[in-house]
């Protein structure tokens, strides 16, 4: 591989990495309460309200129907009217904090219905609000099997992150679509695959770290 | 119960509770119940799986609603509090679980001092009142320990500093000891006794355990089908058992039961031929001291085998259970002497 391929590689890194990273946050600022609701407004839950719950996961699976290049394209509108820009790297962000969001919100709905139910009615035996017990027993309880989501959740947006060439989203994908498929130059291909397959064992390893430290659910060795 | 409504830390008045069934109609877990648990009392609830118990304790913070009647503590009708007002009962109201209920996520400490903190509880009073609570239930050394580094024992009494944080007038237990092994049971039921003694706290506790009534409840009521079959004061109940169900649960824990190679050959009918008579004799309250044995053989000539029997505490009375077997040609006789000096007999059957 040519020398002045390097920079190249590392710019398409960096823009992945601020792609994934921003949408990431994104998707969680919208995702996490998203999904704490959806798991709380089922029938007889906390928060109760079942037509509510019911519409917003008939959007939640719209969303998550919808292959994510068709997304990218279909929300173009969307898009420009967000960021003033329907091309870029911040324009990428748009198409994926909207399939972050459903994705992580079911995530954290699945982490929250498994505390256990016995928590709940001590909070509630405690004369706790609902929303006392989402803040200090359903979501710190549930901190564990969240943090595997989230890692979960990045792991997907590297992937999807790689289909936002499309929209000249720029970042690692795009690079080798335009450089290792377009312009024949393999090597290039196979940079950008080892980079994201570093990355990715990157973000699983760290997030699995995350997760185990939050977790004290198993009794282990004290002072960690 | 004996002591009078007026005085009740917690009421049932005609209390139901059915729940709509898929078809449209609908299912009755409990009717007609009318029970006084009196002030500082430890009052047990004894009852088999799906009798109702269950329901009927969680009535009492409002985590059930009842469907007919009343239920009120300290006077406040729980049913018909809704948001802040039924927060604020709660609060008043501790209760312990069979499962423990701990956070995994928090330290022994910070379990504790949960209900402090759901309660506004200026952080600065939270930590003092913690340590004293934590004091009390003697896990000092344990303090920053998670619950998974816990045995059930010491979980359970997490889960009572717990449900006394708030300073409560009643506390709830459901099958708190169900889960932990007879030693452990043992002494989280001690604590619960101190605690009552010490803080006049009213108990009302739940559980499928007579021996659990036996140890520390000072009143009892047994429940069967959605209704309460009999109540009153634990000694009494236990002296007089007057309805079946009763009786069965007491089998498990009066004066032993019979051994195995009577219990084997007991016939129901007196048999042909010499046979001999087997029958429980209880002694309660002040009898229970008294040598009838060998006043029944002195005046009486009737010699009595012992067969298997046990003389313990139940509600702070002495109280006797005693398997004897006698002739059968006198057994009657025998009967009708221990009846007249105030004590009880059943007859359990006959053996050749």
């Amino acid at each position: 591989m040519s020398a002045n391929l390097i920079p190249i590689l590392w710019d398409a890194t960096l823009q992945t990495l601020y792609m994934v990273a921003l949408s990431a946050i994104l998707g969680t600022v919208g995702g996490l309460p998203l999904g704490v609701y959806l798991a709380t407004s089922q029938r007889g839950e906390l928060l109760s309200s079942p037509w509510v719950n019911w519409v917003l996961g008939l959007v939640v699976n719209a969303t998550r129907s919808v292959p994510f290049i068709i997304l990218v394209v279909a929300i173009i509108p969307f898009t420009r009217m967000m960021v003033g820009t329907s091309i870029g790297t911040d324009a990428a962000i748009v198409p994926l904090t909207i399939a972050a969001i459903p994705f992580i919100a079911r995530l954290v709905e699945n982490a929250i219905r498994e505390v256990d139910a016995g928590l709940i009615e001590a909070a509630r035996a405690m004369g706790a609000t609902p929303f006392q017990i989402i803040r200090k027993v359903l979501i710190p309880e549930a901190l564990p099997a969240i943090t595997l989501g989230l890692t979960l959740a990045v792991v997907s947006l590297i992937g999807y992150s790689a289909m936002v060439g499309a929209v000249g989203g720029q970042g690692l994908g795009d690079l080798g679509i335009r450089y290792g498929y377009q312009r024949f130059m393999p090597e290039v291909m196979l940079a950008v695959v080892v980079i994201l397959i570093v990355l990715v064992q990157l973000v699983q390893s760290l997030g699995e770290r995350l997760a185990a430290r939050v977790d004290r659910r198993a009794a282990r060795n004290r002072g960690n | 119960m004996s002591s009078t409504t007026k005085d009740a830390a917690i009421l049932f008045e005609g209390v139901g509770k059915s729940f709509p069934k898929g078809d449209g109609t609908r299912v009755t877990a409990l009717s007609g119940i009318d029970l006084a648990v009196p002030q500082g009392s430890i009052t047990g609830i004894i009852g088999r799986s799906g009798a109702g118990k269950s329901t009927l304790l969680r009535m009492v913070n409002g985590l059930e609603r009842p469907t007919e009647g009343r239920v009120t503590v300290a006077g406040r009708d729980v049913g018909a509090a809704r948001g802040s007002a039924l927060r604020h009962i709660r609060r008043d109201v501790g209760m312990i679980f069979q499962h423990f209920n701990l956070l995994a996520s928090r330290t022994v400490r910070d379990n504790v001092a949960l209900p402090l903190e759901v309660a506004g509880t200026p952080r600065s009073r939270i930590r003092p009142r913690v340590d004293e609570l934590i004091e009390q239930v003697g896990l000092q050394a344990l303090a920053d320990r998670y619950p998974a580094e816990l045995s059930g024992g010491q979980k359970q009494r997490v889960g009572i500093a717990r449900a006394l944080a708030t300073d409560p007038k009643v506390l709830l237990s459901d099958e708190a000891t169900s889960a932990l092994d007879p030693e452990t049971t043992q002494t989280v039921l001690e604590l619960l006794a101190r605690i009552n003694r010490d803080l006049g706290l009213t108990i009302l506790l739940i559980t499928h355990e007579m021996a659990v009534l036996r140890d520390i409840a000072s009143h009892m009521a047994v429940i069967e089908g959605g209704s309460i079959v009999e109540a009153g004061e634990t000694h009494k109940v236990f002296t007089r058992p007057a309805h079946a169900t009763t009786r069965s649960f007491l089998s498990g824990v009066t004066g032993a039961t019979l051994p195995a190679f009577i219990a084997d050959r007991l016939l129901s009918e007196r048999p042909e031929g010499p046979s001999e008579q087997v029958i429980r004799v209880t002694f309660a309250g002040d009898h229970a001291t008294d040598p009838m044995l060998s006043l029944l053989a002195t005046e009486l000539g009737i010699s009595a085998n012992i067969l298997a029997g046990a003389i313990e505490e139940v509600g702070s009375h002495p109280f006797g259970n005693l398997l004897i077997s006698v002739d059968a040609m006198r057994a009657d006789e025998a009967r009708a002497y221990l009846e007249r000096h105030g004590l009880l007999t059943e007859v359990l059957g006959h053996v050749r």
